[in-house]
């Protein structure tokens, strides 16, 4: 095609530059998790050599897992995630089925109001959350961080899903009502199925910042059974500053779910940024 | 059905309705509202303004909120300066025509965003810590060694450090945007400016980026509420002290600190309110200002 786009000068340069910033990306990353498997010693000695037979150690992992109580905290983060993402998303593709599908009195302002909090930070409010909090007894509850949680990922996800869902054929849906189904059959058999990849979308935008928050965890669910991962490995690090093996261990711990879930997701998430849906 | 409700509309609508106005809309007007009273002797008592003449009239409260606040304000000029241009930058190479390995790399520079700002907070404090030796050892290698500092307990060096570590986590944001609106660009514009002798860099300056405009807008406004609602990177690296002496402290950590409660100070819910509402007052009029006078200002294309 062209040569002015194809200069291999300019190929090299565009490799070189992204390979630096590859680097700088990964680099803290690789050596907590190379670190965390080698002994106090050689941590200390040579940082960026990969563990040998002879600084080969565990010991960090067996502090932790005799200190803190991980599979708690992995078990918490993992309920309040997808009871979240759950309601998020039944919750949100119901109101953004209502908004898109149905005229009514007052549906520009009802998509406006529920369109606000994508710009305002649910923290703001953080000072009522607690007070209502401490009434209703949901303080120290998964519940409560389920319910902010939720709350927090409606607005987004109504004005993704709505988007998608103006895109479903009308006659599909008239044709539901013509064979008898009720507008509930309609939504929940017809057109859910066929806004699934946009749900997919808003739940992995969703799931990243729920899973590593450490405001909300820490102000309204900070008792030792309700701990988040996030808020878990925070306390757990602060307390064993000292016991690098011990640091480093719970540091790749944290890191590893959300890795794996990463890799999962990955071409979803990208796929959905790029696609255009927080545009 | 224009005139009356149906009642499948409201069962619909109720679930998040209900959820978003009592868990979201609800508490932040009733923080506006609690701004207002003070703890009497018998519990709650009105005060009107009084909250706000002590944040800004009392000295005590208000140099450590012009602090904050100045602190934060640098913070979020470091994300414009450092963060967004790295992004753009890296989604224009990225968007080059035929470059292999793409999907590698922005897996790979997207990895630091999907990370909590726990572990962020504390591996760059381990790599950075004098103790440990890696940066050091590594300005060693290059012998720059002389330039080490340990930048995180240095008051004029933290905050700026912790600036440049959340550029480093999140940099992935305005990249994968940007990379997604350069995509969306017609290959015939870029092939009509190419018959124009318009190639290369001056391609990138003359036609992209007007086209781009609007995502790097809405990226500014997106880092803008990120920043002044930050909190969670200062308390992982530095503690709810925000430590040395204050130097990095900003408005989500002043106001967990007065809200809340720490070590000897007890948490003073109606003061919390006050610098919340204040948060509020600068988060509204930074989207206000880019709802009304950026984005209606700036030329969208059709294509």
């Amino acid at each position: 095609m062209n040569k002015a786009r194809n200069n291999p000068l300019n190929s090299f340069a565009a490799h070189a530059a992204l390979i630096t910033w590859t680097v700088i990306a990964l680099f803290p990353v690789a050596v907590i998790l190379i670190n965390s498997f080698k002994t106090r010693k050689a941590i200390f000695r040579e940082p960026l050599a990969l563990p040998d037979a002879d600084s080969f150690s565990m010991i960090g992992y067996q502090t932790v897992m005799k200190q803190g109580d991980f599979f708690l905290y992995f078990q918490n983060s993992f309920i309040v995630t997808v009871a979240s993402l759950f309601f998020i998303l039944l919750f949100g593709a119901m109101a953004a089925f209502a908004l898109s599908e149905y005229r009514f009195k007052g549906n520009t302002l009802m998509g406006l109001y529920l369109a606000l909090g994508i710009m305002i930070p649910i923290r703001i409010g953080t000072v009522a959350i607690l007070d209502m909090m401490v009434q209703t007894g949901l303080v120290n509850t998964l519940w409560a961080l389920i319910l902010v949680y939720t709350a927090q990922g409606l607005p987004l996800a109504v004005f993704i899903l709505s988007e998608f869902m103006r895109q479903v054929s009308d006659d599909l849906k008239n044709a539901g009502r013509i064979d008898g189904m009720s507008e509930y059959a309609i939504f929940f058999k017809l057109v859910l199925p066929l806004v699934r990849p946009s749900m997919a979308t808003v739940a992995v935008f969703n799931m990243i910042p729920i899973w590593n928050d450490l405001w909300f965890p820490l102000i309204l669910a900070p008792g030792e059974s309700t701990k988040t991962l996030t808020l878990g490995s925070q306390v757990f690090i602060g307390q064993f500053v000292t016991d690098w093996n011990a640091v480093l261990s719970a540091l790749s711990l944290a890191i590893l779910p959300v890795l794996v879930l990463y890799v999962i997701f990955s071409r979803q998430l990208i796929r959905g940024i790029t696609s255009g849906a927080v545009k | 059905m224009q005139t009356r409700i149906k009642s499948h509309v409201i069962v619909f609508l109720a679930p998040a309705v209900l959820v978003y106005t009592a868990i979201m809309i609800w508490p932040l007007f009733n923080t506006l509202r609690l701004a207002l009273y003070t703890n009497g002797d018998e519990g709650r008592v009105f005060s009107g303004l009084a909250n706000f003449r002590t944040l800004f009239g009392d000295p005590r409260w208000s140099d450590s909120f012009w602090n904050a606040l100045g602190n934060n304000a640098w913070f979020f000029v470091v994300h414009m300066l450092v963060q967004n241009p790295i992004g753009v930058a890296l989604a224009a190479i990225l968007s080059h025509p035929r470059l292999r390995f793409a999907a590698l790399y922005r897996s790979a520079i997207f990895i630091p965003t999907i990370l909590s700002f726990v572990i962020v907070g504390f591996a760059w404090k381990l790599i950075l810590s004098p103790i440990w030796g890696i940066a050091p050892g590594m300005l060693d290698a290059v012998g720059l060694k002389s330039l080490f500092a340990p930048w995180l307990g240095r008051e004029e060096y933290a905050l700026t450090t912790l600036a440049l570590i959340s550029v480093w986590q999140f940099v992935g944001i305005p990249m994968m945007l940007i990379y997604a609106a350069l995509l969306s660009i017609p290959e015939e514009i870029l092939e009509a400016g190419e018959i124009d002798g318009i190639t290369g860099w001056s391609a990138f300056w003359k036609i992209k980026l007007p086209l781009i405009l609007p995502s790097i807008g809405i990226i500014s406004i997106l880092t803008f509420v990120g920043n002044f609602n930050a909190f969670d990177l200062i308390y992982a690296a530095q503690g709810a002290l925000a430590g040395p002496d204050f130097a990095t402290d900003i408005l989500g950590t002043f106001l967990y600190r007065t809200f809340f409660g720490f070590q000897l100070q007890l948490g003073d819910p109606h003061m919390g309110s006050a610098i919340a509402t204040a948060m509020f007052a600068i988060i509204l009029t930074g989207v206000c200002i880019y709802l009304f006078l950026i984005q209606t200002r700036m030329r969208r294309y059709q294509f």
